[in-house]
């Protein structure tokens, strides 16, 4: 009997000391409810520099792309280091929700035609649910208008076609430091030479540094493994800076291609940034480059007014 | 030994009433407004929580800032990771108290002038703030609104040089939130 007596003066403090905690700190009355924290803007836009990176345009937000690619550097002065030789690639991309996006464009380069999707599978969180990547698909397709070379073969329409598919597996490390690697498959209908596989395996990594709110270091890098294209052949590689400035990301860069479409950057490049030219001369296959971004929100955010 | 467990059930039956005091919304609407010179920029957050304890007059807040929605994919990024560092900072708290309790009566239904006064966290420097608003009883629910401004200066929160057309230092604020009984 004693004993109880004892553990009910217990109780009074205590519970005194419960209800006057919970006095101090109202919020903590509802407890911790767990939410979901997704990680936003690993890349500042939905390419590295030629490929695609894990971002997507948000739902009904449409993105005019404008790119270039010029010719070698090593032209000098009398091509303006490459400016008088440019390729341009025109295209249009389209949040259709804020997993899926599409995009079409057109690229003068070999006159290819090219058409995506992508779709965003996983989202890198923390809390609810705990997720260290971003996982995204891409297909591509391309169909190559350039008049055949060979006009006296029988030239067929799905000859003209490329496809490419990638897994995008991105992450990113604190505010300044994101990371993406890019397994890659490109199938092309018509090769140049039987020595060429119309299945080809690619591999691609790319990485950004956050220089400060609107300046990031980016570079991109694929690799093809030996025996699947036909030589001479490089792998290319691209390096630059983004500068974004509220709707538009500008996109500055040098890279050893001149292709903006997934069969051409990564099965065409033929000049490597420094190559021997044959007679024991250091050449470079850079070029300079640029892929301007800008944004029109055709339509307002659900439960937004 | 049942005499004392009469005793106990009988405390947390008093316990009870200090329960229902207290009032509160996981889904109370908060959203501001910049007017700058050349762009007006909205976002509205839906699901800010708010405890509100009628026996003392204190209140607390806390709103999501990636809950913001803006009408702009571009601009809730740039709000999120340029001006707000919400990964670092997730949270904007209040917590604060009704100064002027005394002439409000929380128990009959009606429509009440009120002033708070409270520390305004947000992007973690904490403010002094006060504010007035009303109180609307209706039944068993409370409803609270108010408008005020937050500077972005108060909140180290740097707009720079080329982007103070777009966006305003004083930032209108607007708060709604039906509180309920919490059991």
């Amino acid at each position: 009997m004693k004993k109880t007596n004892f553990l009910l003066l217990l109780f009074f403090p205590l519970n005194a000391l419960v209800l006057h905690a919970q006095n101090d700190d109202l919020l903590s009355l509802l407890g911790d409810e767990l939410t979901t924290d997704y990680v936003i803007a690993t890349f500042k836009t939905t390419r590295i520099v030629n490929g695609h990176s894990i971002e997507n345009v948000g739902e009904g937000v449409l993105d005019f792309k404008i790119s270039h690619r010029f010719g070698p550097v090593r032209n000098g002065l009398y091509d303006v280091f490459g400016l008088d030789d440019a390729t341009i690639r025109i295209g249009l991309d389209y949040g259709i929700n804020d997993r899926l996006m599409v995009g079409v464009g057109r690229g003068g380069r070999e006159k290819v035609i090219d058409g995506f999707a992508k779709y965003k599978l996983l989202r890198q969180s923390t809390g609810k649910r705990n997720m260290p990547i971003t996982l995204s698909l891409l297909t591509n397709m391309e169909v190559k208008t350039v008049r055949f070379a060979d006009q006296e073969r029988d030239n067929k329409f799905t000859d003209r076609l490329f496809f490419a598919n990638q897994l995008l597996i991105g992450r990113k490390f604190g505010e300044h430091f994101s990371l993406q690697i890019m397994p890659t498959h490109v199938h092309r209908n018509l090769t140049t030479t039987r020595d060429d596989k119309n299945d080809v395996f690619a591999v691609g990594a790319a990485g950004r540094i956050k220089l400060s709110r609107r300046v990031t270091v980016n570079a991109e890098y694929y690799y093809v493994p030996e025996g699947q294209v036909a030589t001479p052949y490089a792998n290319c590689l691209a390096l630059g800076f983004e500068i974004e400035t509220g709707g538009h990301v500008f996109q500055l860069h040098f890279t050893n291609t001149s292709f903006m479409n997934y069969s051409g950057f990564i099965t065409q490049t033929a000049e490597d940034w420094f190559f021997n030219n044959g007679g024991g001369k250091l050449m470079s296959g850079a070029r300079f480059g640029f892929n301007i971004s800008r944004v029109f929100t055709l339509k307002k955010p659900k439960g937004f007014e | 030994m049942q005499k004392h467990l009469f005793i106990l059930a009988a405390l947390f039956v008093f316990a009870a009433p200090t329960f229902a005091q207290k009032y509160f919304t996981r889904d109370g609407k908060v959203k501001f407004f910049s007017d700058a010179s050349m762009e007006k920029i909205e976002a509205v957050n839906k699901s800010a929580t708010a405890v509100l304890d009628v026996a003392t007059g204190k209140m607390e807040w806390k709103v999501l800032i990636k809950g913001f929605l803006f009408e702009k994919a571009l601009m809730q990024e740039h709000f999120n990771e340029n001006y707000l560092e919400s990964s670092k900072y997730p949270n904007a708290t209040f917590k604060g108290e009704i100064t002027n309790l005394s002439e409000i009566d929380l128990s009959k239904d009606g429509t009440y002038k009120a002033k708070v006064k409270g520390k305004m966290n947000i992007h973690n420097v904490e403010k002094d703030m006060e504010t007035a608003g009303t109180i609307k009883v209706n039944g068993n629910a409370i409803t609270l609104h108010s408008e005020f401004f937050v500077k972005c200066s108060d909140h180290s929160i740097k707009i720079e040089a080329g982007k103070v057309a777009n966006i305003a230092n004083d930032i209108k604020v607007t708060v709604d939130a039906t509180l309920n009984p919490m059991k």
